[in-house]
């Protein structure tokens, strides 16, 4: 019984799952961009703002003016070539390295599954995705049918950590009693067919639903890894995010983790998929017969990659805890907040607004659309980092425009999870004087009821 | 430790009971908010009446001004004056329905942009010809510039009046009128022909649907219209110093505070689903917000709106003269007006969670 781990890392399986994986992940993320691309979002979110908000730590990256569809050009390309597995290595560092930068450049857009596929991309560096099924074979003319077992389980762990980790972030009091927020947003559904006016609106709908979706979240990894338990946890996984996706607008999400989650199946299922793909290129197919088939790919460097990758998933399951560093209630002062599975979890809007003040005691208010985009305006709203950010732009702004002495002070107005709307920033602190740091700000005023839980 | 195992207990004495429930029917108030209703209520009770009190107002505008033009006396020039300042006072209840038609015609932008640009105006008279439908003419055309020639064009009545000597101002005050007429009738046939059915019946929770353009409208109006140019502006919360000349109705001089206090009942009345301020609470706002269980919000609204008048109802009768005497009460009914702006942006919005207009982007 007793783990070994040396035992455990030259564990050997079949390479078709991670392929299947890579083909997968490149498809949709190359899908993902173009279907950025054709929103207009680029325009929007990356070329139109004259201010970004950048995250603490990467000031220095710089947007690119309309050289960001060159970037987004070259992040879906690589995307593509992670699909079809042609320089495999190099296209998935390009897709990390760009796919990140794009995400670095506003901070606006910052959603979980951004940085889901960033930290996936990442890891996927290391993985020798393309040993098997790729176009990579074909030129190398070798091709391997097995790997070892912790490649596919470093993405399983991933996958069961996003989902845990999501679970346990349910566990708290709005959620669990008092059905916040979904009883907010369910209830405004009410014009979807059938159910929108019918158990959309009852309260144990929102009530199971709450539960539900802590529990799924907590239990769905486990149940993927167990094969008796297994199709139906996927059915169970179909269903969750396409109702999800019905109900809200999370874009892509839904359907990366639902394609994602094929990688707990067997490697017998993995190659009908493949044997599907061969058929639907059979001309390809039977050129590829010069391929040498090796049995196991042996990991180059291992030494290097394998304490590379024990400290990614070390990080991975701390930094979601790091707001216990931080007083105060979480969902408030959201110090720790991102890059924690914190997904769907509070209906929190805020209205701020700045005021400047100079050395002759003038005054007057901004009118934040002067600066901001409506997206970029909402988002500032109720986030303190944001809020601190704006504060030192419009102070520095006014600075050139030579006022003396300026300072900067926000009023500020936030509702969470349907409670009335309470003081947010204490108005008397000149935000222009305070630094960013991964200190708790202490110009947050604090929450004025409790929310129990993890 | 002890915090998980208490978390977990919790958990399952809640699921315990919650399966019971599921039997028992044990659900309250569901949002079975009829939102038709509220839509046939304000377009019916509010809107459409409020646009033919105006329209009505307006065509009386067009006779008392041709009377005028044709005999340009103090008597005729009285009269006109009364007309215009109820015809003002009939526009504010107006102002806050900026969709279809209006939307369209930026009707509020040719009816109500000032202050009014007089060197517009005094070109546009010497010239002798021009498009007041042109955007660079909304702020020559509308309500501001009645005002500039009624009280504006000079400095007594005996100089105003020889001034209406002249054809040209005649026509142009003519014309002006003529157009605010003529656009006001586009928007009201629209409304009885076309657009009631519409907008009664566009209630899903959509970017387009006309419950929630009303919904970011009605806020927009009373953050933009109201808030900021009857009181921030011309209070100077957005300059170094006070704007009195931005000031609302500045060349008459009496009326500003009254139309900000029948803008502001307006908003309180449309907020209460209530045809006029002695009307029985209707289907609206007040109403949709007590059926998701926020009647402490719905009562916190109305308090901070009669709060606000408190705050207007003590300044001068017009504005301009309160901001140069003394501004702080002006930025005070400013900052009332500005929490009402919190309680709409922020909860009232958070509790209809309607898809906002602006937006456009994924969440997760």
């Amino acid at each position: 019984m007793s783990f070994n781990l040396n035992t455990y890392l030259n564990k050997t399986t079949d390479a078709a799952p991670l392929a299947v994986f890579r083909i997968g992940f490149g498809v949709m993320m190359c899908y993902g961009i173009i279907r950025y691309w054709l929103k207009g979002w680029i325009e929007t979110v990356y070329i139109q703002p004259e201010f970004h908000f950048k995250y603490y730590g990467f000031e220095w990256v710089k947007t690119l003016g309309d050289y960001t569809y060159l970037l987004f050009l070259i992040c879906g390309l690589s995307a593509f070539f992670v699909a079809i597995g042609y320089k495999y290595r190099l296209a998935i560092i390009t897709f990390f390295i760009s796919f990140t930068y794009i995400e670095l450049m506003e901070k606006t857009t910052y959603l979980n599954h951004y940085y889901f596929i960033s930290i996936l991309s990442f890891l996927m560096i290391f993985l020798p995705a393309n040993a098997y099924f790729s176009v990579d074979n074909y030129t190398s003319k070798v091709s391997f049918k097995n790997i070892p077992k912790w490649c596919i389980d470093a993405i399983k762990l991933l996958l069961g950590i996003v989902y845990f980790y999501a679970g346990l972030a349910k566990i708290n009091s709005d959620w669990l009693l008092k059905a916040q927020p979904l009883k907010i947003w369910l209830r405004s559904k009410y014009d979807l067919p059938i159910i929108g006016e019918t158990i959309m609106q009852q309260d144990w709908f929102h009530y199971a639903m709450s539960w539900s979706g802590m529990l799924y979240d907590l239990l769905i990894p486990f149940f993927l890894l167990y094969k008796r338990t297994r199709l139906a946890a996927f059915i169970m996984v179909i269903f969750f995010h396409v109702f999800t996706r019905v109900l809200f607008p999370i874009g892509m999400f839904p359907f990366v983790m639902i394609v994602s989650a094929l990688i707990f199946f067997d490697a017998p299922f993995h190659h009908k998929i493949i044997n599907t793909i061969k058929s639907c290129f059979g001309f390809i197919s039977a050129k590829a017969q010069t391929i040498t088939y090796q049995s196991v790919y042996p990991v180059r460097n291992r030494k290097l990659v394998l304490p590379i990758l024990g400290l990614f998933f070390v990080l991975q399951l701390l930094i979601p805890f790091r707001y216990m560093l931080y007083p105060g209630e979480l969902f408030w002062t959201e110090e720790g907040y991102r890059l924690s599975w914190r997904v769907m979890l509070m209906e929190k809007m805020g209205n701020t607004t700045f005021k400047i003040v100079d050395q002759k005691g003038q005054s007057f208010l901004i009118n934040n659309s002067d600066f901001l985009t409506p997206l970029q305006e909402k988002q500032m709203s109720f986030q303190p980092d944001f809020i601190l950010e704006y504060a030192h732009y419009l102070g520095d702004h006014f600075t050139k425009q030579g006022y003396k002495n300026v300072q900067v002070y926000a009023k500020s107005y936030v509702a969470l999870n349907g409670r009335l709307s309470q003081l947010f920033i204490d108005e008397s602190v000149n935000l222009y004087q305070e630094k960013e740091s991964f200190k708790h700000k202490h110009w947050i005023l604090p929450f004025k009821d409790e929310i129990k839980g993890l | 430790m002890k915090k998980l195992v208490y978390v977990f207990a919790i958990m399952l004495f809640i699921v315990a009971c919650s399966k019971s429930d599921d039997t028992g029917g044990g659900n309250t108030n569901p949002d079975n908010y009829n939102r038709t209703a509220m839509q046939t209520n304000l377009a019916d009770n509010i809107i459409i009446p409020r646009l033919q009190n105006l329209k009505f107002g307006l065509e009386t505008l067009v006779d008392v001004g041709n009377t005028f033009t044709a005999l340009p006396n103090q008597a005729n020039l009285d009269n006109l004056r009364a007309i215009y300042v109820s015809t003002y006072k009939d526009w504010q209840l107006v102002e806050p329905f900026n969709i279809g038609q209006a939307e369209v015609m930026q009707y509020s932008f040719k009816m109500n942009v000032y202050p009014t640009n007089t060197a517009d105006i005094e070109a546009n008279i010497a010239n002798g010809t021009y498009d007041l439908s042109a955007v660079g003419n909304n702020d020559a055309v509308g309500f501001p510039a009645l005002d500039y020639m009624l009280h504006g064009v000079a400095a007594t009545d005996i100089d105003i009046l020889n001034k209406y000597a002249d054809a040209n101002y005649k026509t142009y005050l003519t014309d002006l009128i003529a157009q605010m007429n003529s656009l006001t009738q586009t928007v009201l046939t629209d409304w009885t022909t076309n657009y009631r059915s519409v907008f009664i019946n566009s209630t899903s929770n959509t970017v387009s649907s006309a419950v929630n353009k009303f919904i970011n409208d009605y806020i927009f109006y009373f953050e933009k219209a109201l808030r900021a140019n009857k009181f921030g502006i011309p209070g100077g919360v957005f300059s170094t110093t006070p704007l009195a000349d931005k000031a609302e109705a500045i060349y008459n001089g009496t009326i500003s505070r009254d139309l900000a206090i029948i803008a502001l009942d307006n908003v309180q009345n449309i907020f209460n689903g209530k045809a006029t301020s002695t009307s029985p609470v209707g289907e609206g706002f007040n109403k949709y917000l007590i059926e998701l269980d926020r009647q402490d919000l719905a009562t916190l609204i109305n308090n901070r709106i009669d709060a606000a008048r408190q705050k207007i109802q003590i300044l001068d009768a017009d504005l301009k003269t309160q901001v140069e005497t003394d501004n702080t009460k002006m930025t005070e009914a400013y900052d009332a007006l500005q929490l009402v702006v919190v309680s709409f942006k922020v909860d009232m919005l958070q509790a209809f969670n309607v898809s906002v207009d602006y937006v456009d982007a994924d969440g997760d």
